[in-house]
């Protein structure tokens, strides 16, 4: 008898009760985020610059917004720099993930948890420290990474500058990333691998399957669920990407070469009182976003309606 | 034999890994613990040894915004988890426990907005605040994390609220109890777990905020500590970046998230992945 069937029974007649419950929630949820997420939509569709900040009220423009998206060039550059970062970074955290959640499984109790212990912390670091200490790892005259890179025999890379050009720039911020999302993903693919009796695995392995083929009929089928989840979160949280764009440009450089579409939201509304123009933006973000997020809130509810 | 080798090579493996994995964090805490004079030889040293010092952590203290950045994080932090927990609380029981029309769409809802990118809306937020006098307040901030934090604090509970059989409250109340009675007495005990794991998860999500603090906390007096921490790397980074001092602050920013965060990491990853992994 599953709790949900018995809070059914439970329940003798409709009230109000729930509604009440409910209330605090919902006026923090309007307030923080229904009303804002108005205020983006409809001025997303009007001219709302500097002048109509001293009071001038605002003009509708229909699309005009959007259409002048179109014609610029940054535009297209920072979407499609934000869309490549975020699928490769994405994908890599969760080839890497899967990597390590099978290295877990693999290997003996002290490993693991040397291992488990070692991504925890990574895991833990908040983003603000975790983005400062890679900017100092990867500083251009004392970072250790240069320095260890530049004891390889035959490769010069004393004083070569990471930050400064954004290749490297957007390949410094992808490991980043991956280094902290990668935990999460490898934790979570782990507790899907615990899930598989060893029992199927020997009796796989007496019928004959090689490793190979015991990987791809037995543990991928199973642990799919769980990737199509992980997968589509990291793409939903790298698309995204702010603090660490912000703080890694802090340290670099100012160029617009090196936006990605949030830091990009933020130049056009707080620098360029562009509220119009920002808020077109955010609105391209967030139906990305919500397509994507879409797919997985589906998943969410067929699963708590399975149980 | 080969089993064995390849087992062998398996352990080196992650070992090595874990070695990668853990170095950034050992690094910050190594180079706190070094005098910048020291670090700002070309060769790095890879333990402190003779160099060990504590000044970069007073000297990162002294400087006079800490406190108050200390302040302003504190009080933000503890304003959402309250806020967080009894609304959660009584959100959780409303989707767990009762049958009620919108309740579908209401799941759906909190399921959908915390998807929402905070880089999408907080131009509106910022205009929002600035329009009621709300911005560089602890007020202001923390309204924003609680519609924030509270879909997915409801979500983690929900999981805690079902899993306590409603049976043992129909017995409680077949003794004689109210209804309520018979939840205060026999499953809120039982939400213990549960209730601080979400407590632990809102403070995370507080005192590690960046996005929304760097845009409605403008003024130099009303930083959090992520602010504080930015701001610290770049006002060095104006003269010779002072490296020991930043990983020093960088420290005490991480430290008390890393303690917090290992003792509910087993709920997260379970309650972020929804149903898919019973962990």
């Amino acid at each position: 008898m599953s709790a949900k069937s018995s809070a059914v029974r439970i329940q003798p007649r409709r009230t109000g009760i729930p509604y009440f419950l409910i209330v605090p929630a919902v006026v923090f949820l309007l307030l923080g985020l229904g009303y804002p997420l108005v205020w983006q939509f409809i001025t997303a569709f009007q001219k709302y610059g500097l002048a109509q900040q001293f009071g001038k009220p605002p003009e509708w423009v229909g699309f005009a917004n959007f259409a002048e998206l179109l014609w610029k060039g940054e535009f297209w550059a920072v979407l499609g720099r934000s869309l490549v970062f975020c699928v490769v970074t994405a994908f890599v955290t969760v080839v890497v993930g899967v990597g390590m959640a099978l290295l877990m499984n693999a290997v003996g109790r002290a490993a693991r948890l040397i291992l488990q212990i070692s991504m925890l912390l990574a895991w833990a670091m908040p983003v603000a420290a975790a983005t400062t200490v890679f900017i100092w790892l990867f500083d251009r005259r004392r970072g250790v990474v240069n320095y260890l890179l530049d004891a390889i025999p035959g490769v010069d890379m004393n004083r070569y500058d990471w930050l400064g050009n954004p290749a490297t720039f957007f390949l410094v911020a992808s490991v980043l990333i991956i280094w902290m999302s990668v935990p999460f993903v490898s934790f979570a693919v782990y507790a899907g691998l615990t899930q598989i009796s060893d029992e199927v695995m020997e009796a796989a392995q007496i019928d004959g399957a090689n490793a190979w083929q015991r990987f791809t009929r037995i543990v991928g089928p199973m642990i799919r669920p769980v990737l199509s989840i992980v997968l589509l979160l990291q793409l939903i949280w790298d698309l995204r990407v702010f603090a660490q764009i912000t703080l890694l440009k802090d340290a670099g450089s100012k160029s617009g070469d090196f936006d990605l579409l949030g830091t990009y939201i933020y130049k056009l509304g707080a620098s360029a009182n562009d509220f119009g123009m920002a808020s077109a933006v955010s609105i391209i973000v967030l139906l990305i976003t919500l397509a994507l997020s879409w797919v997985y809130v589906r998943d969410l509810i067929k699963e708590d309606e399975g149980r | 034999m080969t089993v064995k080798l390849g087992r062998i090579l398996l352990t080196v493996l992650a070992i090595a890994l874990a070695v990668v994995w853990a170095f950034p964090v050992y690094w910050m805490v190594n180079s706190a613990f070094i005098s910048t004079a020291v670090l700002q030889q070309f060769t790095p040293h890879f333990f402190p040894g003779e160099y060990f010092t504590t000044s970069n952590f007073t000297g990162a203290v002294a400087d006079g915004s800490f406190f108050g950045a200390l302040g302003m994080s504190v009080s933000i932090t503890l304003l959402v988890v309250a806020f967080c927990l009894v609304f959660a609380f009584l959100g959780a029981v409303a989707i767990s426990r009762f049958k009620f029309r919108g309740r579908k769409s209401f799941v759906l809802a909190l399921l959908l907005i915390q998807m929402l990118p905070a880089e999408g809306l907080f131009i509106a937020q910022y205009k929002m605040m600035s329009s009621v006098g709300l911005l560089n307040s602890v007020v202001g901030v923390s309204v924003i994390y609680i519609a924030a934090v509270i879909p997915f604090t409801i979500w983690m509970l929900r999981g805690f609220v079902a899993g306590v059989p409603a049976e043992l409250e129909e017995a409680a109340m077949v003794d004689g109890l109210s209804r309520f009675q018979a939840f205060m007495r026999i499953t809120f005990p039982l939400l213990a777990p549960g209730l601080v794991a979400s407590g632990v998860y809102a403070f995370l999500q507080a005192w590690n905020e960046f996005t929304v603090a760097v845009v409605l906390l403008p003024a130099e007096a009303a930083q959090t500590l992520p602010l504080w921490l930015r701001g610290f790397v770049q006002a060095s980074a104006t003269r010779e970046t002072d490296w020991g001092q930043v990983m020093a602050a960088s420290t005490i920013v991480a430290i008390p998230v890393i303690v917090f965060f290992l003792l509910v990491q087993g709920r997260m990853t379970s309650g972020i992945v929804g149903g898919a992994v019973k962990g």
